[in-house]
């Protein structure tokens, strides 16, 4: 469950949304929109004002690190720290990589020359590897080819089947179409229902 | 003291004569220095001999608070020049503070505890002795720290998404950071190291070849000059811890956000 209850930043809001549980709701908007920037301030990256909620209890009462991890943000383009992908999970063994369609030795391979699909899914890996109650996604499957959207797309029924919130900013309304229960469209600051929901 | 040479003017116009071949050979092979060689030159000139004029004046009037407002001034000079020398600096008035306050804080206790403990003059704040070790120690603090906060900015800047990567995977705002607040820490302790790594064997310091040239013993120079390095090298690295620290502190929040917002534009590109 995510409860958005008028969180504002500049150029942006008031907005307010409820997410329940096991739904996925497709923000769709112009580039600049300000898509990116309605995720950053749900995960608490960026100063904002208003008042969010999970299941865990009210934005403001809790650490913001704990936010970030209940209240996972997947940003279009992932960031690395280390040299290896291994060295950015906390249990590299237990990550299950073939259900994204990744090669059972990725968690050895040097972060530079991973392609920027494989980027992608490693770093989603290592979100879910924190167990979140709510994802936000960036446009998640952009870098993927078709075959690999297919899975990233199962892979999301799967935890939506297991309760978890999803709110998905993406550029494709057939996507949205597949996995949305709602599909909302960010204009001018403020969201709106689209018109073929 | 007794076997002191005293140089005449002429003498010091007769060692310009190499700086003027340059300029010479600057004009002929047209690399373009002659203007700014001759300019600096100038400036050097004209600012050590008004600081001789001043700093004789003061040893004559030997007034505790004339120091005092002379040492503020270097201060003051050398917190400016910390902001100057960073490609981006912080916004607003902690641009100048943080720096300014780092070094100002580290160097005051230790030449404070030079003069009171160590070489104890009289009187304790003895111009003849407080400014050139202030100068000394403050140089070089001025150099470590704005070397430290230009490479923490820097970093952060050009790292921002890392960083905010293992934010998101719900790590503390010092968590997210430590590889650049050590990265920032070492560019600013380097110079001293290496520093005290090359003294006497590459290069012998100025404080020493002058107090040599001037007749002192050698073994008494050499002591002068360890404390000096002891001092500059300690005096530094409190400076670069506490004005990273302090810095990164004004780049992140409460809440663990990254707040390159509040860092300026970049003078130039990168």
């Amino acid at each position: 469950m995510l409860d958005i209850d008028t969180i504002s930043r500049p150029g942006l809001g008031p907005i307010s949304l409820r997410v329940a549980n096991g739904e996925c709701v497709a923000i769709t908007g112009a580039s600049g929109s300000g898509k990116s920037l309605l995720l950053r301030a749900i995960a608490d990256l960026d100063p904002n004002s208003g008042e969010v909620r999970s299941q865990s209890g009210a934005r403001s009462a809790i650490p913001a690190p704990e936010w970030r991890r209940k209240v996972a943000y997947l940003p279009a383009e992932s960031g690395w720290w280390a040299d290896t992908v291994a060295q950015h999970f906390e249990t590299p063994e237990k990550v299950d990589l073939a259900t994204l369609g990744l090669a059972p030795d990725a968690m050895a391979w040097q972060v530079a020359r991973l392609s920027s699909g494989e980027r992608q899914r490693l770093a989603f890996l290592r979100m879910l590897s924190r167990q979140p109650e709510v994802l936000l996604l960036d446009e998640p499957t952009a870098p993927l080819d078709a075959d690999n959207t297919a899975l990233f797309e199962q892979r999301l029924h799967r935890c939506l089947a297991r309760g978890t919130s999803i709110i998905l900013v993406t550029h494709d309304p057939a996507q949205a179409k597949r996995l949305a229960n709602r599909h909302l469209v960010l204009a001018d600051g403020q969201l709106t229902e689209a018109a073929h929901g | 003291m007794d076997n002191y040479i005293a140089l005449s003017y002429v003498d010091i116009a007769l060692a310009s004569v190499f700086l003027l071949l340059n300029g010479a050979l600057s004009l002929w092979l047209r690399l373009g220095v002659a203007r700014s060689l001759a300019f600096a030159a100038a400036r050097m000139v004209v600012q050590l001999l008004l600081v001789g004029l001043l700093l004789k004046s003061l040893f004559a009037i030997q007034s505790p608070w004339l120091t005092l407002l002379v040492a503020l001034f270097m201060a003051g000079f050398a917190a400016r020049e910390i902001w100057a020398r960073q490609n981006r600096r912080l916004r607003g008035w902690k641009g100048l503070a943080i720096g300014g306050g780092a070094m100002g804080a580290s160097v005051g206790v230790v030449v404070l505890m030079a003069l009171v403990v160590l070489v104890q003059p009289a009187p304790w704040w003895s111009p003849r002795y407080a400014l050139p070790l202030l100068g000394m120690i403050m140089g070089n603090a001025m150099t470590g720290i704005s070397l430290a906060l230009d490479t923490l900015h820097t970093a952060l800047t050009r790292e921002q998404r890392a960083i905010e990567a293992q934010l998101l995977l719900g790590a503390n705002k010092w968590e997210a950071m430590r590889p650049f607040l050590r990265q920032a820490m070492r560019a600013g302790f380097m110079p001293s190291i290496n520093g005290m790594a090359a003294i006497g064997v590459v290069s012998l310091p100025g404080m020493m070849t002058g107090q040599i040239l001037s007749g002192v013993d050698p073994n008494e120079a050499v002591k002068y000059q360890l404390v000096v390095m002891f001092l500059i090298a300690g005096a530094t690295g409190l400076s670069v811890i506490l004005a990273t620290l302090g810095s990164a502190r004004a780049l992140s929040d409460e809440r663990h956000r990254l707040r390159l917002d509040r860092l300026g534009k970049a003078k130039q590109g990168g």
